[in-house]
């Protein structure tokens, strides 16, 4: 059954994506972007994997379906037609394509319990979680305290990658460059979307911190829930107007966020080395190691958390700067 | 009882997955974008009530339940909400109803 789901939505996915590259209407592909984004969450979930899929779900079919149309909005819609060197670029995706399907050749079958990714660390990880770490999602255990270094490193690609797109697009939305204030800003003239919205926005935003501060028991973590909330707060700007949601948190605060989640994430990896520990181990936080694993784990995933909201609406606030 | 649940259940499910079969293809053979929001919006409504209800008989009384009425409410919230902003976008941006142009300028209807 489950591998019958999953030819399914795979079948979908590649018609999906042949048709994201057929089409020359950009705000169509933006589009069918979200739709293969979601096709490949729920793919996630049938093979078991809630986090991944929860993380897919939110950034790539929501957060970046918003990023990507608030670039269109900078540009055409339509796609500039290049037919020259057509053959060359068929010939060289052909042949990766090819590569890449004889390598899927020498894959384990689906579930197989020799797979290397079953027999490796795995087991470790399965059998020493509640002892170690004694939390039920042994997806946040490894990726909070035993691939801690990881999930630094994704922080700081993250905050990185925040930096970068500022750089291009400028984070320039000093307080007076804002033009005044109309009475037809954002949504507020449409009666429905505006009502609808306030009533949700409180509802989102509730569930971005359940999402947050259970990542521990059951799928979620920082990463999800910065998506999440910079969700409520984007639905907050698109009714309320830019201004509104920038007088709310301002760019200062936006960028400081930014730069407090890798410094959260990087004191509670000094603070193990202070009370005696390793770099990132949790243990010595507490009087007794688990709850110091649990105070590390939980500390780390807000430091993520802000990372990923102040990324990520900062994006979104340069690239609506940019549109005016 | 059980059986009766379990039959209720599938009735609700089997309708439930027809009423999304008919939004998609009123969907791909309506006429205009308004006619076609029209039958896409018996997925959002009919089949997502047909189909959550469905899961629900399937679940009990459990938390899933609880969790299943919340994304029903929250879709009942959502989707005719979005069904209005698109409408309103496509009217703002000059999508006219075909009924309404077809109709001559003077015509009483």
């Amino acid at each position: 059954m489950i591998v019958m789901f999953g030819i399914f939505l795979l079948t979908l996915l590649v018609i999906t994506a042949i048709a994201i590259v057929r089409t020359s209407n950009l705000f169509v592909a933006v589009m069918l972007m979200g739709i293969a984004s979601l096709l490949i969450a729920a793919n996630f979930f049938i093979l078991d994997a809630a986090d991944v899929a929860l993380t897919e779900a939110a950034v790539g079919a929501g957060i970046s379906t918003v990023l990507f149309l608030s670039a269109l909005a900078l540009t055409s819609a339509q796609e500039r037609s290049k037919s020259s060197r057509r053959l060359l670029s068929f010939t060289v995706v052909a042949v990766a394509a090819l590569v890449l399907i004889y390598a899927t050749f020498d894959k384990p079958r689906l579930g197989d319990p020799q797979a290397p990714a079953h027999t490796h660390v795995a087991p470790w990880y399965l059998e020493n979680t509640p002892t170690y770490i004694d939390i039920p999602n042994v997806v946040t255990a490894v990726l909070g305290s035993f691939r801690g270094y990881d999930t630094l490193g994704e922080v700081f690609v993250v905050f990185t990658a925040g930096i970068g797109v500022l750089f291009l697009l400028g984070s320039g939305t000093a307080p007076g460059s804002l033009p005044r204030e109309t009475r037809n800003e954002g949504l507020r003239h449409y009666l429905i979307p505006r009502v609808v919205g306030r009533l949700l926005i409180p509802f989102i935003l509730l569930f971005g911190l359940y999402v947050q501060f259970h990542g521990e028991y059951g799928p979620g973590g920082g990463f999800q829930a910065g998506a999440i909330v910079t969700a409520a707060i984007i639905l907050y700007a698109l009714i309320e107007g830019e201004r509104r949601a920038l007088a709310a948190l301002p760019q200062r605060w936006l960028l400081g966020l930014m730069a407090a989640g890798p410094l959260i994430y990087g004191a509670v990896g000094i603070a193990g080395i202070v009370l005696g520990g390793n770099f990132l181990d949790y243990s010595p936080l507490a009087s007794d190691p688990v709850s110091g694993q649990h105070l590390g784990i939980l500390l780390i995933e807000i430091g993520v958390g802000i990372t990923v909201t102040g990324v990520l609406l900062s994006i979104f606030h340069a690239f609506a700067a940019r549109g005016r | 009882m059980t059986v009766l649940v379990e039959i209720l259940s599938w009735v609700l499910l089997t309708l439930g997955g027809i009423s999304v079969l008919i939004g998609g293809i009123g969907a791909l053979r309506m006429p205009d974008l308004y006619t076609r929001m029209h039958a896409a919006s018996v997925t959002d409504s009919m089949g997502a009530m047909l189909v959550l209800g469905g899961i629900m008989l399937q679940a009990g009384w459990s938390l899933a339940t609880i969790k299943l009425i919340t994304i029903l409410l929250f879709l009942l919230l959502t989707s005719p909400t979005s069904s209005n902003a698109l409408a309103s976008a496509a009217l703002l941006a000059g999508t006219r109803p075909i009924a309404e142009a077809k109709q001559e300028p003077g015509e009483v209807q």
